[in-house]
């Protein structure tokens, strides 16, 4: 059974449809990229397996790990191992990184029976997940992403992946904004946490990302749809010759 | 005679004239007393209740929201003494010397008057009246605005309250806790309060308010607050009055130069609220913090009204309240910075933010700004507005659910303000009050 299904997906925001009949299947173990050009429907995509108000579904189905997607709120979907690295993360003034994350790992881990974490216990995990990011202490006490970097709120974002352990990990345009050191260190953080049961999907319009997380396959989308399926060497292609034949291809 | 009739007109205010021609020789206090109670009641007198057309109670019609006066309550007796023996439990694990007032009355069984500090000198204002302590005397009215009504009310019907001396550059490690407690009755209480800190002093006075939730009493407290030169003084007020109840408080402090002073209401409780500060800064050199939080629901209604007086040169204060709005709540905040013509160097702050958990909540926001020195820095911010989605979204799509997420936001929103409040253990009983606050809004 694969990890993720989308089938034949319509969905949109405010009634303007976006994605057109998606179709998308990743297994365990995987790690996918979608490339596609502004506009496309990438975050769409991100927001849509992650369950953003208003953006809505319209027909189409999404299985993840053989269930319903669509059936599950937001905070159910990540518990079931659904996490989407935001483009933009959010700073969240008053409530300090590492409440966040003791609140969140918690709330997850309650919701699929398992005890709460002891303190210590939390924060021996935290402590070696964040060094190997070069997050110290002090961030951690700081607000959430509150007076970080472009840098800091990517890596911030990845050291919540590390602790809360997803099965699917949707990373959409993790790249943005970030000079080639940052993007290596948020690539290492990401590759450490490849394994046989997790799977990625990663969003990016430019190829660079897939030069340090190098993908297993790459679906070029257009126009809301996937319009090519290839091997790593796709995106090099795309970087070469852009994405003007599929856009014109979606077109026709 | 003649023009006093024709002014008071409502069920309320003619209640309170009969009472007050009931109970004025009755009232503690010699001769002067009784002339500063009936010029106070003339005032009130003159003017009525304040109604929205009154520019400072423009938010707060008392003379439609008081349908009635209670009438005055009665001492307590024994089995309402004991009931009182629980109150204070929102202060958690503070460690603080308890004076307990019931029904506006001091009760010295409920109170920890064993083994005062150095310096600390504690009693009754009752008893001070009744004695005619000059020290007393001497203070009592000197600083909260006779002409306000609320405060002239007060004065002509006050019936007990603390009266605190800390001698110079004494140091009290306890805080003071006045605790405010109604009974059952339906009753009203006029509770004045005086605290004279001498130079040098540092202290922590905390006050909280709270009664049954089936009773519609009524209370005006006032406490009036003396901050002497290089003095340290915080001062928390928890309004955590019963549903019913209409609670009208003032606090009105003279603050010497050189101190630090910093005061913090925590509303939660009452169904009408109207909670005043008088603040002048009379000395150079002052810093202080004047912050609150506000946490409404149903049909409650929370008035902060708020005058800063900066009479001296480069005294900072830094304002900051914070409201949370649900139901068909409704939060005021009205602050006044006052620079006078002396007042150079003065660095006033204000910040007011309400946040609306329901569409038919609603906030009014008046922050004024009066300057008459050219070289000050002052400004205000004010910002009214529902739960944050995306946040609420990027918690939920890290597990938390959204009745957590919306608390978690909620929690932080009010801890920028609680955070200001210098002493551990009562931000944490603070926030433990939020967070029950948040869970009973389930």
């Amino acid at each position: 059974m694969a990890l993720l299904e989308v089938r034949n997906l319509h969905a949109g925001i405010e009634g303007k449809e976006i994605l057109r009949g998606l179709d998308l299947t990743v297994n365990a173990g995987e790690v996918h990229a979608i490339m596609g050009p502004n506009g496309s429907g990438k975050s769409t995509l991100a927001y849509v397996l992650a369950g953003k108000d208003g953006y809505e579904p319209t027909s189409g189905e999404v299985l993840f790990n053989g269930k319903n997607l669509f059936d599950m709120e937001p905070d159910e979907r990540a518990a079931a191992g659904m996490f989407l690295a935001f483009q933009y993360p959010l700073e969240i003034p008053g409530v300090a990184t590492i409440t966040f994350l003791r609140t969140a790992l918690n709330a997850q881990r309650k919701k699929r029976g398992d005890a709460e974490l002891s303190v210590p216990e939390f924060q021996k995990r935290l402590n070696a997940a964040a060094s190997q990011l070069g997050i110290d202490r002090d961030m951690l006490r700081r607000a959430v992403n509150v007076g970080f970097s472009g840098g800091e709120k990517k890596r911030n974002e990845v050291l919540q992946m590390a602790l809360l352990e997803p099965r699917l990990a949707v990373l959409d345009e993790t790249d943005s904004g970030l000079d080639i050191d940052a993007l290596k260190i948020v690539a290492d953080g990401v590759n450490r946490l490849r394994s046989r049961e997790r799977a990625f999907v990663v969003i990016t319009h430019y190829q660079r990302l897939l030069n340090y997380i190098v993908p297993d396959v790459v679906h070029v989308l257009s126009k809301g749809r996937i319009v090519k399926t290839g091997g790593k060497e796709l995106a090099l292609e795309l970087e070469a010759h852009g994405y003007g034949e599929y856009q014109e291809e979606a077109v026709a | 005679m003649n023009a006093e009739l024709t002014t008071i007109k409502t069920a309320a205010e003619s209640a309170l004239a009969t009472t007050f021609a009931e109970v004025r020789n009755r009232l503690p206090g010699d001769k002067a007393v009784s002339a500063q109670r009936a010029a106070a009641f003339d005032v009130f007198a003159k003017q009525g209740l304040p109604h929205r057309r009154i520019e400072d109670w423009k938010y707060t019609d008392l003379r439609a929201l008081m349908r009635e006066a209670k009438p005055l309550a009665s001492p307590p007796d024994a089995a309402t003494k004991a009931r009182a023996k629980a109150a204070g439990a929102m202060l958690g694990d503070v460690e603080a010397r308890r004076l307990t007032f019931v029904d506006g009355a001091f009760v010295p069984d409920l109170s920890d008057l064993r083994g005062l500090e150095g310096g600390l000198s504690i009693g009754s204002l009752a008893d001070a009246l009744a004695e005619g302590d000059p020290a007393v005397l001497g203070h009592l009215g000197k600083i909260a605005p006779a002409g306000d009504v609320a405060v002239a009310l007060n004065t002509a019907l006050m019936g007990d309250g603390a009266v605190i001396r800390i001698a110079d550059g004494a140091t009290i490690e306890r805080p003071l806790h006045l605790c405010f407690v109604a009974s059952e009755k339906p009753a009203a209480t006029f509770v004045r309060s005086l605290v004279v800190a001498a130079p040098g002093t540092r202290a922590m006075l905390i006050e909280s308010h709270e009664g049954p939730s089936r009773s519609d009493y009524q209370v005006n407290a006032a406490l009036e607050l003396f901050v002497g030169q290089r003095a340290h003084i915080d001062h928390v007020k928890i309004i955590g009055e019963g549903a019913e109840a209409l609670h009208v408080s003032t606090l009105a402090a003279a603050i010497a130069a050189q101190a630090r002073f910093n005061t913090f209401t925590f509303t939660t409780g009452g169904a009408v609220v109207r909670n005043q500060m008088f603040l002048n800064f009379d000395g150079e050199d002052t810093v202080a913090g004047i912050r609150g939080a506000t946490l409404l629901g149903g049909r409650q209604h929370a008035d902060t009204t708020l005058l800063v007086n900066h009479i001296a040169r480069a005294c900072q204060s830094r304002e900051v309240f914070k409201s949370v709005l649900g139901g068909e709540a409704h939060g005021v905040f009205q602050g006044r910075i006052v620079v006078r013509r002396g007042a150079q160097k003065t660095d006033a702050k204000m910040m007011t933010q309400a946040l609306l958990l329901s569409e038919r909540a609603e906030a009014d926001n008046k922050p004024e700004l009066e300057i008459y020195a050219d070289d000050v820095q002052c400004g205000h911010g004010a910002t009214a507005g529902a739960l944050d989605d995306e946040l609420k979204f990027y918690l939920m799509a890290r597990g938390i659910p959204a009745a957590e997420a919306e608390a978690l936001l909620i929690q932080a929103f009010l801890g920028e303000a609680i955070e200001g409040i210098e002493h551990a253990g009562l931000r944490e009983a603070l926030m433990d009050s939020v967070a029950a606050w948040l869970k009973a809004r389930k």
